[in-house]
């Protein structure tokens, strides 16, 4: 395992105790792309963190490498490279400048920081830009240049945190496509994401992070199938009175997984079965259908299923 | 198990080498982005020093006849030599809060830049002493700038001589080492929107009573101040480079000298060390 996390955890003590990451043990293969999925605040950033030595866990261990980062943090660095979730390009150096010093940090010679920052420009398709300063990139190119930085010296292991915050999505695929390219060189990827498309699309395994807490962890394939469902229906109802009562009717319909009971209403997870939708909406007028929301399974549903919330509640 | 195996490896991967090139590569870049902006740089540097000059060892003595404003006239010595040392002391310690307190509050409020440099494969007090030391070498340039300027403005001939090279350089070095420990001080412990009080709160007053304008003996008669103004590193800046460029000027003992300036640089490099781990790792 190129990343062993075993036991993390992390209270912040500023204004009140407050449990970012709540024991976590997490591996990860070499050469895999994994991502960590949760909404805001579940502690993916704080996970990282540790991860890259820039916090100290309260208890865990986390060894990447085969190196204790918090033990051996410069040591652990080399094997290392971090996208964090703000821009971090040095602004008073340029493009070339930012990769070419990071090179020279990490102990290449000047002829080869050089020429591995020639050709890291050219693989990101920023040779063009290699005389710009930060400020004056757009979110998408600073987002590749801080790839291309963090991958410089080599390390086992990439770390990016919401790689795709904030970026429109031209730039998102174009990041996808530098992000898979990365595993053809071998570099192991680790990415936290809030969108579920992004884990589902790019992630081999992903795991489902919510309160500091890892849920689920799996490929999006099986996590997916584990739901046992292909639709997600929401019912919206003005009638609330008798919901147990539309619970275990519309449970009780061939096609249906599982109906549960919401502060809004129903939701149903149900297989794509024909005409089953027409049944359920009969059901449900009965008590007012205000509005109906149909989903395809996704990492999303898996969310639902397991912590009664949306994503992005 | 897992730790036993990052033990063998890091037995076989450390060794101070690593450290030294990234403490390299680190001041590199540093060096690189001042020589770009080596003008704002000079211009910094000789602003002060130039007018407090021109003002007071020009244009005043030529109002007032120059006895007026000499507070060491006791002595037999002129204000430019007075000045000499001190402006040069004030360069230095200014050097530090421009070169290292205000990049950081930047750094630690706005742009988070500085992450950057805290994942170089070094140990994050390496960070902060590569910081100390450039701008120590800032420092020493400034000074360097300013003594030509001290020595040729004053309308009366400045009387200095060098009184022994390896103590000048030292006390040169140890007073430019301390003023970017004293930055690294304020840049961390000051939030980075208070920073623009520094000047204020911090930066006038350990000039004015740090024996800039006046040698520390002439304090004589004011006894708690005198004693007070101890506490103030720069007092061993102005009057190690006093005992040193116009040793004819009464100053304090060198050895007193060197002592109290290594007992601050330990003292802020340590708290500066501290403050700067605080700031980046969480
Ligand atoms: N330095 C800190 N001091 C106090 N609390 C913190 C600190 N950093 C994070 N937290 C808290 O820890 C929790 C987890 O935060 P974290 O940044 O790890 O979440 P996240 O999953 O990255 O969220 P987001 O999607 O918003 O980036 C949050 O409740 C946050 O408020
Ligand atoms: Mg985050």
């Amino acid at each position: 395992m190129i990343v062993a996390l075993k036991g993390l955890r992390k209270v912040f003590q500023s204004r009140g105790e407050v449990i970012a990451v709540d024991g976590i043990d997490l591996s990860v293969r070499e050469g895999e792309l994994f991502g960590l999925l949760g909404p805001n605040g579940a502690g993916k950033t704080t996970t990282i963190s540790i991860c890259t030595t820039r916090a100290l866990p309260t208890a865990g261990v986390a060894v990447i490498d085969g190196i204790d980062v918090v033990r051996s943090p410069a040591l652990a660095r080399r094997s290392i490279g971090v996208v964090p979730q703000y821009n971090t390009l040095d602004r008073a150096c340029t493009i070339f400048e930012n990769i070419y010093f990071h090179c020279l940090y990490f102990g290449m010679s000047r002829p080869a920081a050089r020429s591995r920052t020639d050709q890291l420009l050219g693989q990101f398709h920023l040779a063009e830009r290699s005389s710009s300063y930060p400020s004056q990139l757009s979110g998408g190119l600073a987002q590749r240049v801080q790839i291309a930085r963090a991958i410089a010296h080599r390390p086992k292991v990439l770390f990016l945190d919401e790689p795709s915050a904030g970026l429109d999505p031209q730039s998102r695929l174009a990041m996808w496509e530098a992000v898979r390219g990365l595993r053809q060189e071998g570099i192991t990827v680790v990415l936290t994401t809030h969108y579920m498309e992004e884990a589902d699309e790019l992630c081999d395994r992903v795991a489902i992070i919510d309160h500091g807490r890892i849920l689920v962890e799996d490929t999006p394939a099986a996590l997916k199938s584990s739901v046992g469902a292909q639709r997600v229906y929401a019912l919206e109802l003005i009638e609330r009175s008798g919901l147990a009562d539309l619970t275990t009717q519309i449970q009780a319909l061939s096609g249906v997984v599982r109906a549960e009971a919401m502060p809004a209403g129903v939701r149903v997870f149900a297989h794509a079965a024909d005409g089953l939708l027409p049944e359920i909406i009969e059901i449900a007028s009965a008590s007012g259908l205000r509005d109906l929301t149909i989903q395809e399974t996704s990492l999303e549903t898996v969310f639902i299923q397991l912590t009664g919330r949306d994503l992005r509640e | 198990m897992a730790t036993s195996v990052a033990h063998v490896q890091s037995a076989s991967r450390t060794g101070s080498l690593p450290y030294a090139r990234a403490f390299a590569g680190l001041l590199l870049r540093d060096l690189f982005v001042l020589r770009r902006e080596l003008f704002p740089f000079v211009i910094r540097v000789c602003m002060n020093p130039l007018l407090f000059l021109f003002v007071f060892t020009f244009v005043m003595p030529h109002m007032s006849g120059g006895a007026a404003l000499n507070p060491t006239a006791a002595t037999g010595m002129n204000f430019g030599t007075v000045l000499l040392p001190g402006l040069m002391a004030v360069a230095i310690m200014f050097s530090g809060i421009a070169a290292v307190a205000l990049p950081l509050a930047q750094e630690f409020g706005v742009t988070r830049e500085i992450d950057d440099r805290v994942m170089c494969p070094l140990p994050v007090a390496g960070v902060a002493i590569e910081k100390i030391c450039f701008s120590a070498l800032q420092s020493m340039v400034a000074a360097a700038i300013v003594f030509p300027l001290a020595y040729y403005i004053p309308a009366t001939p400045v009387v200095a001589h060098v009184s022994s090279w390896p103590v000048l350089f030292l006390v040169l070095v140890l007073a430019s080492l301390t003023s970017g420990a004293l930055g690294l001080t304020i840049g961390t412990s000051v939030k980075p929107q208070q920073i623009g009080l520094i000047f204020g709160v911090v930066v006038v007053p350990i000039t004015f009573l740090g024996c800039v304008y006046y040698p520390w003996a002439a304090l004589v008669h004011i006894r708690w101040l005198q004693i007070g103004v101890l506490i103030n590193p720069i007092v061993y800046m102005s009057e190690g480079l006093r005992a040193t460029l116009t040793p004819n000027l009464p100053h304090m003992p060198e050895w007193l000298i060197l002592g109290m300036l290594l007992v601050f640089l330990v003292l802020l490099t340590t708290i500066g060390i501290r403050g700067f781990r605080r700031r980046v790792i969480s």
